[in-house]
């Protein structure tokens, strides 16, 4: 895939369908470690063990659909050309977490891309799925949590498309500045302290 | 300070409940994005970000745009089901954002089925 923001949109889509009803996505960024790693967890049904161990395999799927599964075996390929490489956790009936680890600076890291984008996906296709993402690059944090958002909302309803663009836009802003060193950014929930 | 504070919320909230309160009862359109691996390979999450603009410059309160999983066509993504109050799911195939659009403002706005694009013709 050519954003690392499709892999995480994709990951996540594995864990809604694995029926987890909150997704907690990661992406942390070291300048001095030259690292970037990207970590999906969810509180769905679990990856059987025997899947685990083979999630290199392109024709190893929890599908029904059809009988070959890409996504996590994609995801592995990209971090081990990059220096990194992929962790798999998970606990029947609890849930999953995926850590991609890639070296940052490596000529074949695909760039993050739009993580915007793949959010607006996410919440506005799964109204009643929350969603938690982290954005961390050396120390510095941003965190959009759906859960508080649709609580400091009230009666307005995030899926919206109206609402959701002025959340993304804020987002965006934020990252921005993330991104560039330039502003402190602060999780959300210290934001009425 | 953050960018993301209680106050850009109540703001936020402010700006959007007089349209929000056009926005009550069921929907009566839902368009399914289909977001497996093969889809988002395929250029379904910029089809969906399209889409997204769509709705909101349309002010329609009752179309739903909802993500769920491959529907096992893999080779047509990215695919979308469009379903209309009183009519058949219809299935678009190998959609992109400028596809996307016309098919919201032809079949969702106007109720023309686009059968060029139609998946299984």
């Amino acid at each position: 895939m050519r954003e690392l923001s499709l892999h995480i949109l994709d990951i996540a889509e594995n864990g809604i369908r694995a029926g987890a009803d909150r997704v907690a996505i990661r992406v942390e960024e070291s300048s001095a470690g030259d690292r970037l790693t990207l970590c999906v967890e969810d509180n769905g049904s679990g990856l059987p063990e025997d899947k685990i161990a083979r999630i290199d395999d392109p024709f190893v799927t929890t599908r029904t659909t059809r009988r070959v599964g890409l996504g996590l075996s994609l995801l592995a390929a990209a971090s081990r050309r990059c220096e990194g490489d992929i962790r798999v956790e998970s606990i029947r009936g609890k849930g999953t977490r995926i850590t991609a680890a890639f070296r940052r600076s490596h000529i074949d890291r695909a760039p993050l891309g739009d993580v915007v984008a793949t959010m607006e996906a996410l919440v506005l296709g799964h109204p009643h799925i929350d969603f938690c993402y982290t954005h961390r690059v050396d120390g510095e944090e941003f965190v959009m949590d759906t859960h508080d958002l649709k609580k400091e909302l009230g009666g307005l309803s995030l899926s919206d498309p109206l609402v959701w663009r002025r959340i993304a836009e804020a987002m965006r802003r934020a990252l921005g500045a993330l991104a560039s060193g330039s502003a402190p950014s602060l999780p959300l929930e210290d934001a009425d302290a | 300070m953050p960018e993301l504070t209680l106050e850009d919320l109540k703001r936020i909230k402010a700006k959007t409940t007089a349209a929000m309160a056009l926005r009550l009862g069921h929907p009566r359109a839902t368009i399914t994005v289909h977001l497996g691996d093969c889809g988002i390979s395929a250029g379904a999450r910029d089809v969906m970000q399209a889409l997204l603009g769509e709705v909101a410059e349309s002010r329609r309160p009752d179309v739903q745009v909802l993500a769920a999983d491959c529907m096992g066509n893999c080779a047509s993504e990215p695919n979308v089901t469009v379903w209309v109050e009183g009519s058949e799911p219809v299935v678009y195939q190998k959609m992109d954002r400028d596809k996307i659009k016309e098919v919201f403002r032809r079949h969702l706005l106007e109720g023309e089925v686009l059968r060029e694009h139609v998946l299984g013709r």
